[in-house]
């Protein structure tokens, strides 16, 4: 089996209100899928069941071949099941590297230990400089996250998910709200997530769309109504009736 | 806090055990402060050390784990009569009544953090509030154990180390409770810097991101609960060896709440702000009450007003802005 994430025939439903519908996909290694839709297409529910948030009202989910249907958020994120937010969550009093750092101590087991010094243990230390370092806000290291730009956070909210040694990583709108000309460091970071893991990202600006993802999911009211390259996403006629006609509207003022 | 901790590491890097020995000098000035200006009455500072254990114990859960309680007195009660009956039943060797007193207070805080972490927001708050009474309420009705409204006395330990014998002038009973504040300060300065305080304190920050690094939040709250039963337990063995009687105010809402305010007052997430609230508000209670008997509470609610006006996080962050005002630091580290 060399899916790394199978969705076998997914619904959710709040009460009378089917927010996603028997939606089936597969993810396997190295995968960067994106998945658009209008507002209110059901997106972020559908991440959310996925990463543990929700339970599906009815079918099921496998990572590696496993059934994780029935597991909480932290069992996911353990597997390596990793998403991050469309808004912001963040351990807004601790210093951008103590956020970093307690992912990766979170993830290495550290943190059952009651009496060593936090964030100076060599191993943990070199990890978050060089996230850090990589995503270009080392100097930002020391300073508590209420402090910090929107943008920086948007980079630090990516450093986290990546500190987890993600095998699927969903990428809620990774460049929502973040200042024009910081966008491009975002996309950056995008492009060098590393070459195994699979990504899954909602996004609405289809140029970013377009140079991130080898494959498209579009999802319109609840379902899943289009699998396809980029190119063929654009010739289909129920997407531009559903989606693309709004594209104009959808994308993010300068 | 942020400017605190910060400052903190940067001395951690200089010196591993800086802030440890700031804690225990600290403490033993504050101790020497104390024997200085109230010679004569050491049996205050005595209490005054006990009460500051169990706001300490409070700032574990409320400050780092943002856990709203009003009934945190009931782990130092239970303690202080688990102490209390377990001197009178023979064991009276007072390291050994501290440990009675540890255990009871971690079980105690286990049990009582089982239940009201469970919840959040108000419902947390209430819970918390009902644990509170009902102890209160046990306290009052099983007389047999806790002597009810008359307090357990007769409580009697040996000499310290089988040297120093509790005197009437509280001298021993002042130098011990120090020690064992000093002892406690710097466990907890260590526990609060280590990875599992800093996902405590990421729990506080944001449940759900915990979550999201594959931190399971719930049993982490009731561990850090039983710590700081544990603490509030030290607070309540030394209250009860030392008075040599419990009684119902052990266990009070009165005692739940005035140790919610100490906290505030001196600025809740960081221990050396509980250290300090506790001490500025009992000394000035102490005065106070003693100067003008009738309109002390008056007073002590405009410090609290004035408190909360000037620096809202607490005497211990209003002194940190002061002092980067002063030396002109800025206020990013």
């Amino acid at each position: 089996m060399t899916d790394l994430l199978a969705l076998d025939k997914v619904s959710r439903a709040f009460g009378g209100l089917r927010v996603n519908e028997n939606i089936s996909f597969r993810l396997a290694p190295g995968d960067r899928v994106a998945l658009i839709g209008p507002n209110g297409a059901g997106k972020t529910t559908l991440v959310n069941v996925i990463s543990g948030g929700f339970a599906p009202t009815s079918g099921t989910l496998h990572l590696e071949g496993d059934d994780i249907t029935r597991l909480n958020i932290p069992a996911r994120v353990q597997r390596g099941l990793v998403r991050t937010f469309q808004v912001t969550r963040l351990f807004a009093t601790l210093t951008a590297a103590d956020n970093v750092a307690l992912a990766i101590m979170q993830r290495r087991g550290l943190t059952r230990r009651f009496f060593s010094a936090a964030t100076n243990a060599p191993e943990v230390r070199t990890e978050w400089e060089q996230l850090l370092g990589t995503l270009g806000i080392a100097h930002l290291a020391r300073i508590t996250v209420s402090q910090l730009a929107y943008g920086q956070q948007r980079l630090l909210e990516l450093a986290i998910g990546l500190a987890l040694n993600p095998k699927v990583l969903l990428l809620d709108e990774p460049a929502a709200g973040v200042p024009h000309d910081e966008a491009p460091k975002i996309l950056e970071a995008i492009e060098r997530l590393p070459a195994d893991i699979a990504v899954l990202m909602i996004e609405h600006d289809m140029d970013l769309v377009f140079r991130f993802a080898k494959r498209v999911l579009v999802l319109a009211n609840g379902r899943l109504i289009f699998e396809g390259t980029p190119q063929a996403v654009t010739a289909d006629p129920e997407v531009r009736r559903a989606y693309l006609g709004s594209y104009a509207d959808a994308r993010r003022p300068a | 806090m942020s400017s605190l901790s910060t400052l903190a590491k940067t001395s951690d890097r200089a010196f591993p055990f800086a802030a440890e020995l700031m804690g225990v000098l600290s403490i033993a000035a504050l101790g020497v402060l104390g024997f200085l200006l109230f010679p004569d009455d050491l049996a205050f500072l005595t209490r005054l050390i006990g009460i500051t254990l169990l706001v300490l114990s409070l700032d574990l859960v409320t400050g780092y784990c943002g856990i709203a309680t009003l009934g945190h007195a009931a782990l130092f009660g239970v303690s202080a009569y688990a102490v209390g009956n377990a001197c009178i039943g023979g064991i009276r060797e007072p390291i050994l009544l501290l440990g009675v007193g540890i255990v009871a207070g971690a079980i105690t805080g286990a049990i009582s953090g089982a239940l009201i972490t469970r919840f959040r927001g108000l419902p947390q708050l209430v819970l918390s509030i009902a644990i509170g009474q009902l102890v209160a309420a046990l306290a009052n009705k099983l007389s047999s154990v806790t002597g009810g409204s008359d307090g357990l006395s007769g409580i009697t330990p040996d000499p310290v180390l089988g040297l120093f014998r509790f005197d009437m002038f509280s001298r021993t009973a002042f130098a011990f409770s120090l020690i064992v504040l000093a002892v406690v300060f710097v466990l907890l300065l260590r526990f609060v810097r280590s990875p599992f305080g800093l996902l405590c304190r990421g729990i506080r920050d944001d449940d759900l991101r915990a979550q999201m690094i594959g931190a399971v939040v719930y049993p982490r709250l009731v561990i850090m609960y039983a710590v700081s039963g544990a603490v509030a337990g030290v607070g309540g063995a030394l209250n009860a060896m030392t008075a040599g009687v419990v009684g119902l105010d052990s266990v009070s809402f009165e005692r739940s709440a005035e140790v919610l305010v100490m906290l505030v007052l001196g600025g809740a997430g960081n221990l050396w702000g509980a250290l300090f609230g506790s001490v500025v508000f009992q000394i000035f209670e102490h005065i106070v009450s003693a100067t003008n008997p009738f309109h002390w509470m008056t007073l002590v609610g405009l410090l609290l007003i004035a408190i909360v006006l000037f620096a809202p996080r607490g005497l211990s962050q209003g002194v940190v802005v002061l002092w980067s005002k002063v030396f002109r630091r800025g206020g990013r580290p």
